[in-house]
């Protein structure tokens, strides 16, 4: 909670660094697999205030919103399913949200950001290598990490059998920031 | 009956792989087309999707042997149109033993769902992601199984004929037994 409110209060802190993210060009994808078959989805809405500098990493902050509704799979079944309670649940939880709590250099490039994830009412830390580079006037955050599915109970009952649907779900995420 | 009017013992069998693998693949696929999305459907569909693969692969095979190794004559009793029919048929079992698979991956391919060979050998897509066109394939994927089950029917039938009515000993062609 403190780290949230010191996340917070940086962004509130620090409007210099207040940065606007270009929803056109970011993306959230992941990629599932099912029986060995890798699948791959997306989440085609959210919105991001982040606030980086690759010169001041460590007073970088990132809050990010997702619209679950927004899930984008492969067929309308899938995409009807991924909705219902064993999965995302969306009519309880409509919204899940990343909130950063601390971001690291890591040498050259590359950082790493740790922060909450509340997904399906379930809040667990996570922490994600990143790299940041220059895009013309936009830096591009480009980042991935596993994410246990059933740590957030993605897929109760019978979908709970990992031998069909893997555990392990890797999400990919890219967001670009236009420079301040 | 001497060796030259049998198929290679290699066809014989390849005859009887691919058979049986047909009518496995198609009660599956039929079977799983109706169920709802539920882990049991994920690997039923996998299934279905290795059964054609397999199909395709020993097809191709079973091609190649038919060009080394030719075919047997047909029994001289027969007539250039029953001659002409069974041509027929036989090629369009080879051509929708090849197409009713390929639909398949096609399809697959454009529902965005690799093929993984038995959970283990990922197969290539063979065209991007299009759910409209997937929708589409879907439909000539069935209408092609419609079209086989039609022609193994038919040959089904015309081997029965051949082997109770004509007794001209044409099934032994593809039988081991001597």
């Amino acid at each position: 909670m403190k780290a949230l409110l010191i996340s917070a209060g940086l962004l509130l802190a620090s409007p210099v660094f207040a940065q606007n993210v270009d929803l056109g060009k970011s993306q959230l994808v992941f990629t599932m697999k099912q029986m060995g078959v890798p699948v791959s989805g997306s989440f085609k809405k959210f919105a991001a205030k982040v606030s980086f500098d690759p010169a001041k990493a460590e007073q970088g902050s990132a809050d990010i919103s997702i619209d679950m509704n927004s899930i984008s799979l492969p067929t309308a079944d899938a995409n009807a399913e991924a909705r219902k309670k064993d999965w995302f649940n969306t009519a309880q939880f409509a919204q899940a949200r990343f909130v950063s709590s601390s971001i690291k250099p890591l040498g050259g490039n590359r950082y790493q950001v740790s922060g909450k994830l509340t997904l399906k009412g379930i809040t667990r830390e996570l922490s994600a290598p990143f790299t940041a580079t220059a895009q013309g006037k936009a830096v591009s955050i480009d980042g991935s990490l596993p994410i246990s599915r059933l740590a957030f109970r993605i897929g109760e009952g019978s979908w709970s059998d990992t031998g069909t649907v893997a555990d392990t779900v890797d999400l990919r995420f890219r967001l670009v920031v236009a420079n301040p | 009956m001497n060796m030259k009017q049998r198929y290679h013992p290699s066809q014989i069998l390849l005859h009887a792989v691919i058979g049986l693998l047909i009518v496995l693949t198609f009660a599956f696929g039929k079977y799983v087309a109706g169920l709802p999305l539920s882990p049991a459907k994920f690997q039923l569909i996998s299934y279905h999707k290795w059964g054609g693969m397999l199909v395709l692969l020993l097809v191709v095979l079973r091609i190649v042997l038919r060009l080394l190794k030719g075919a047997p004559p047909l029994p001289a009793t027969m007539s250039p149109l029953a001659r002409l029919a069974a041509h027929a048929a036989h090629l369009a079992l080879y051509v929708l033993m090849l197409a009713v698979p390929l639909s398949g991956w096609l399809m697959s391919s454009a529902y965005g769902f690799p093929v993984v060979l038995f959970g283990v050998l990922p197969l290539p897509d063979l065209i991007a992601a299009n759910p409209a066109l997937a929708e589409q394939l879907g439909e000539v994927h069935e209408l092609l199984n419609r079209l086989l089950l039609i022609t193994v029917i038919l040959h089904v039938l015309a081997a029965l004929k051949h082997h109770f009515i004509d007794r001209d000993g044409l099934l032994q062609r593809m039988s081991l037994r001597r």
